[in-house]
């Protein structure tokens, strides 16, 4: 069950943060890249399976232990996205101080 | 290991040149002089083994998963191939300092000369196939910074792009064709493909294989109809033509045919690839050369002519013919390498290579004169010279073979070839230097330095020696390297200049007179056909194709990206959905989903999914509002941190927890310079509707694939990790030693990306930067700010010293540090003594360190070791070496975090913008 709930919901986020790519404005965009970065993290985080309780810090007692490889490797994808958000950031900025706002095509409203 | 210093002298004398002072001119010459005197002692003294049939071998075990290996051999082939490579690049650079001593600065051309070398002598000398491609592009790229040395000009520029391009995709059909190969063979070593011969020959491959690796050959050695690179590369500094178009680079390809004959020779596909490419290729050569009004131009010609020669007696496949191109291979190398240096003198004497305003040189340059006629006439084949003994062989071999069953047709076309080459050497010979000058020159022409035409000298005493003498000069040498062409039971070498009167005698003695009625008569007798191909063929071929393939990389894109940058990106959306519904076509979905019923465990996940998604959708709804999405999207991190929580994954909650925080505070400052847009219309419907859909559909295969994975667990490699990180890495705290340790070299390259893009940002946001004027005074703030700092960093240091055993470590913990250092930026405090790059360069610059260190302790890069430490106060510390890269990734994430809020929260854009 909690299987089925987790896919929907990363589905589901990764749907809002497409939507939000594809709007008219860098700022849109770097929110949707940070939803669609959450589900993507968390879609590769599952990718080792979901348990409770069974934190991958080894202790003498302990046998069962939950994969350590995805979360080492989303760990950094984290950081990193961190990185491009500020950098998507900084573009937008410029972007807005040269053109006055941060639409991301200038000639498109007819074709829309 | 002799012969890794015979491989390597050139390497480290060209890394020695670079460290040179820029002023000086005599040291380069001299310097880059010592590895080739070095080199030839060194094969002086392996000489009597190599006689005595000793192949020393050299085998150094280096990427053993993909065969390949440090692996030289110097067999007989080799030897020669190192003889001619250090000999003639000695003379090359003793000729050299004289010719360019007009240049500032020459480190630049020994160096790249001397890297030349070494990828040459590693060709030569490699005993594995991949190994030997290696160094084959090394000398492609050596070659193109030779070729375009003087880069200010465009026929340079144009010339080395287009050897590079041409002999680039030879190396490419070349590593296919080692590839099969090596596959067929089971092994990439050169012995032991070369054991596999009838392996080889059986497999249905063999023909694609072997038009591959001819290729690749045939691109080096400038085979008609790929031969039009080399005289563009004519554009080269005269003693670069001489080293690389007569003696060394060109020879590469013919050296590959050498080195592989034992394998795919002598086969009837191989006859009838590399006979006519050879016959074509030496009557194309010396038709153009003759029409040449470039002296270096007939010289570059008559080399795709001698070339040919010597492919087309490797293509006959006798043993025999193979002895005669070794034989050829090195008479060419000694009277071209001379022809060459000569031209370059005429060229620096009197400042021009146009054949039309040359003539009666002679007479100022008496010297350079003779050694330049003799050295033609070696080319031509004059009885005493070395280049009649070849010449004779050749006939020789072509009265052997019989193509399509027609005796007579190879040597009535190899005879015509070698008279066009008599007709050319006496334009050479009798049109520079005798006869009159028809226009004025640019400089009045006088006698070279002494040293210039010292290299020529030897050269052509060569030349002569092994002409009147070749069982006492030249025949050692060919025997011994023409063993390992043919292998041991050699047949009967017989050089000698009289043989009695025959028919490659009487042969030989037509040629001549053919060439004197061609070069006397040339408007009467030659040429009636003109140009036997047209000269810019190639080059325009080439030209059109490279124009042709940025118009299609051009149209492709035109088409793919036409408009507008949201619509290529809804189009790439589809092209991704499409992909991904493919394979699931056809497929029959489950039925019944596996709904079990809903349990107690289940109710904190389900109002934690709601909460989120309430969250999302928030911040879809009201995304222009941006204030507002920037806290749904907050709330949707904050979640998603839980979410690791309950996953049992402290170390990402932690993380995700900090850079929530941090993103939020970025996206709220960054919001002061992007307020929500105000003017303008909202989208329309029908677009958001058609967005939201293909989003929902790109969501739902998301959905379907996670839940796919979820109910069929897979077997992770996890538990390599979970097993030894205690033991291996010394630390309980498996995902940060996976972090630190196991693939620390990933996370090396994770914080290369994290400096660059903090360098990106404050290059971006660089307005403004360092000032605080403005900021509001808030004196409850900075109050604060004092007393939480200190703390703060505490935390920060805590959360460092337990990661590498606890949830924690230095990503987090620079996370923090950056949290607690922005606020006194926040309160418009002074605080900005950090450089960002200076802590990205020290961390970088510790990670770097701490992983080579592992490399003095004889481990693998990155590795760790671990003991105990006791500190005051904490305690007993299980301490790792991992914890110094930690401390790196700590230093990076703190300078490129910093360098982020504070370039953001300073950020002025100026007036007037």
């Amino acid at each position: 069950m909690s299987a089925l709930l987790f896919s929907l919901i990363v589905g589901l986020l990764a749907a809002c943060g497409l939507y939000l790519v594809l709007r008219r404005h860098s700022f849109d965009l770097v929110l949707g890249m940070t939803l669609l970065s959450y589900a993507v993290n968390l879609f590769i985080f599952a990718m080792g399976g979901l348990k409770i309780g069974a934190t991958p810090i080894i202790h003498a007692a302990g046998s069962d232990y939950a994969d350590p490889l995805p979360p080492a490797l989303v760990l950094t994808a984290i950081v990193i996205g961190l990185a491009m958000t500020a950098l998507l950031l900084a573009l937008a900025i410029r972007q807005r101080q040269q053109q006055g706002d941060d639409r991301i095509d200038r000639d498109e409203d007819a074709s829309c | 290991m002799p012969l890794l210093l015979l491989l390597s002298l050139p390497f480290v004398a060209a890394a020695l040149l670079t460290l040179l002072p820029l002023r000086g001119r005599v040291l380069p010459p001299w310097l880059a002089a010592g590895a080739p005197v070095l080199g030839l002692s060194l094969l002086w003294l392996m000489w009597p083994g190599l006689v005595a049939g000793e192949h020393p071998v050299l085998h150094l075990p280096w990427l053993s998963a993909a065969d390949i290996h440090l692996a030289l051999r110097l067999d007989g082939l080799a030897a020669l191939f190192v003889l001619l490579v250090y000999g003639i690049g000695l003379l090359v650079i003793v000729y050299g300092r004289y010719y360019l001593n007009h240049e500032r600065d020459t480190r630049r051309f020994f160096a790249s000369l001397l890297l030349f070398m070494g990828a040459m002598l590693g060709v030569a000398l490699a005993d594995n196939l991949l190994l030997l491609l290696s160094f084959w592009e090394l000398t492609s790229i050596s070659s193109f910074l030779l070729i375009g040395y003087w880069g200010e000009r465009s026929a340079s520029r144009q010339g080395a792009r287009m050897a590079l391009v041409v002999t680039g995709a030879g190396g490419l059909c070349l590593l296919a064709g080692f590839l099969l190969l090596g596959d067929i063979a089971g092994s990439f070593a050169v012995s032991d493909v070369i054991a596999a011969r009838e392996q080889v020959l059986a497999d249905p491959r063999y023909p694609l294989l072997l038009c591959l690796i001819l290729l690749g050959a045939f691109a080096k050695s400038a085979q008609f109809p790929l031969h039009f690179w080399l005289p563009k590369a004519m554009a080269a500094p005269t003693p670069v033509s001489a080293y690389l178009h007569s003696a060394t680079m060109v020879k590469a390809g013919v050296f590959l045919l050498a080195r592989l004959f034992p394998v795919l020779a002598g086969t009837d596909l191989w006859f009838s690839i590399v006979v006519p490419v050879g016959l074509a290729t030496l009557l194309v050569g010396a038709w153009q050369a003759n029409l040449q009004r470039d002296l270096k131009g007939l010289l570059a010609y008559s080399t795709i002519s001698h070339l040919g020669l010597i492919t087309l007696l490797f293509g006959i496949g006798t043993r025999e013919s193979a002895v005669a191109a070794v034989f050829h291979l090195i008479n060419h190398a000694t009277f071209k390498a001379g022809l060459f240096m000569t031209a370059g003198i005429v060229d620096h004497e009197t400042g021009t290579r146009d054949m039309g305003k040359l003539g009666g040189l002679a007479r100022y340059m008496p010297h350079t004169a003779l050694l330049g006629c003799v050295a033609a006439a070696a080319m031509a084949g004059v009885p005493l010279l070395n280049g009649f003994l070849s010449k004779e062989m050749f006939y020789g071999q072509t009265l052997q073979a019989a193509p399509l069953g027609v005796i007579w047709l190879l040597p009535v076309l190899a005879w015509l070839g070698t008279a066009l080459s008599v007709a050319y050497s006496l334009r050479f010979a009798h049109g520079v230097f005798f006869g009159s000058a028809t226009g004025p020159l640019p400089h009045t022409p006088h006698e070279a330095p002494r040293w210039m035409r010292v290299p020529i000298e030897l050269l052509v005493a060569l030349c002569l020696l092994v002409g009147m003498l070749p069982g006492w000069t030249v025949l050692e040498l060919l025997q011994v390297a023409s063993r390992s062409v043919v292998g041991d039971d050699l047949p009967a070498i017989d050089l000698a200049l009289w043989h009695g009167v025959n028919l490659p005698l009487l042969m030989s003695i037509a040629a001549m007179l053919l060439g004197l009625v061609l070069y006397r008569w040339p408007g009467k007798l030659a040429w009636p056909m003109g140009r036997l191909v047209p000269e810019e063929g190639g080059k325009r071929s080439f030209d059109a194709l490279l124009a042709g393939l940025l118009q299609l990389a051009h149209s492709v894109a035109g088409h793919w990206q036409r408009d507008t940058l949201r619509r290529g990106l809804l189009r790439w959306l589809l092209l991704c959905l499409l992909a991904g519904i493919w394979p699931w076509l056809g497929q029959i979905m489950p039925a019944a989903l596996p709904l079990a019923p809903l349990q107690r465990a289940d109710i904190p996940p389900l109002v934690g999914g709601g909460i989120m998604l309430l969250a999302a959708l928030v911040c879809v709804r009201w995304h222009r509002q941006r204030v507002l999405a920037v806290l749904a999207a907050g709330v949707v991190g904050l979640m998603t941190a839980l979410t690791f929580v309950l996953y049992s994954s402290p170390d990402l909650a932690l993380t995700q927890l900090v850079v929530e925080v941090v993103a939020t505070i970025l996206l709220l400052l960054a919001l002061r310079h992007l307020p929500t847009p105000h003017h303008g219309m909202r989208e329309s419907a029908a677009r958001r509707w058609r967005d939201a859909l293909l989003a929902l559909l790109a969501g739902g295969g998301i959905a379907a694939c996670l839940f796919a994975v979820l109910s069929n667990p897979v077997p992770s490699l996890s538990g390599y990790y979970l097993q030894h990180s205690v033991p291996l890495g010394g630390g309980s705290n498996v995902v940060n030693v996976i972090l630190v340790d196991f693939r620390g070299f990933d996370t090396f390259g994770e914080i290369t990306v994290l400096g660059l893009a903090g360098l990106l940002l404050i290059k971006l946001l660089q307005q403004g930067a360092g000032s605080s004027a403005d900021a509001p005074a808030a004196p409850m703030l900075r109050l604060g700010v004092r007393l939480l700092l200190p703390f703060g960093l505490l935390v920060a240091v805590y959360l460092f010293l337990r990661g590498h055993q606890q949830p924690g470590g230095g990503f987090v913990a620079g996370l923090v540090t950056v949290v607690f250092l922005v606020l006194p930026v926040l309160a418009g405090m002074r605080f900005s003594r950090l450089s960002p790059p200076r802590w990205m360069a020290f961390g970088l610059m510790l990670a770097l360190v701490t992983g080579t260190g592992a490399w003095y302790f004889d481990s693998e890069f990155l590795s760790s070791a671990h003991g105990h430490l006791h500190l005051p106060l904490v305690g007993e510390l299980e301490w790792a070496t991992a914890a110094l890269f930690d401390l790196a990734v700590y230093l990076l994430v703190v300078g490129a975090g910093w360098a982020l809020f504070t370039r953001l929260a300073q950020y002025r854009p100026e007036e007037g913008a």
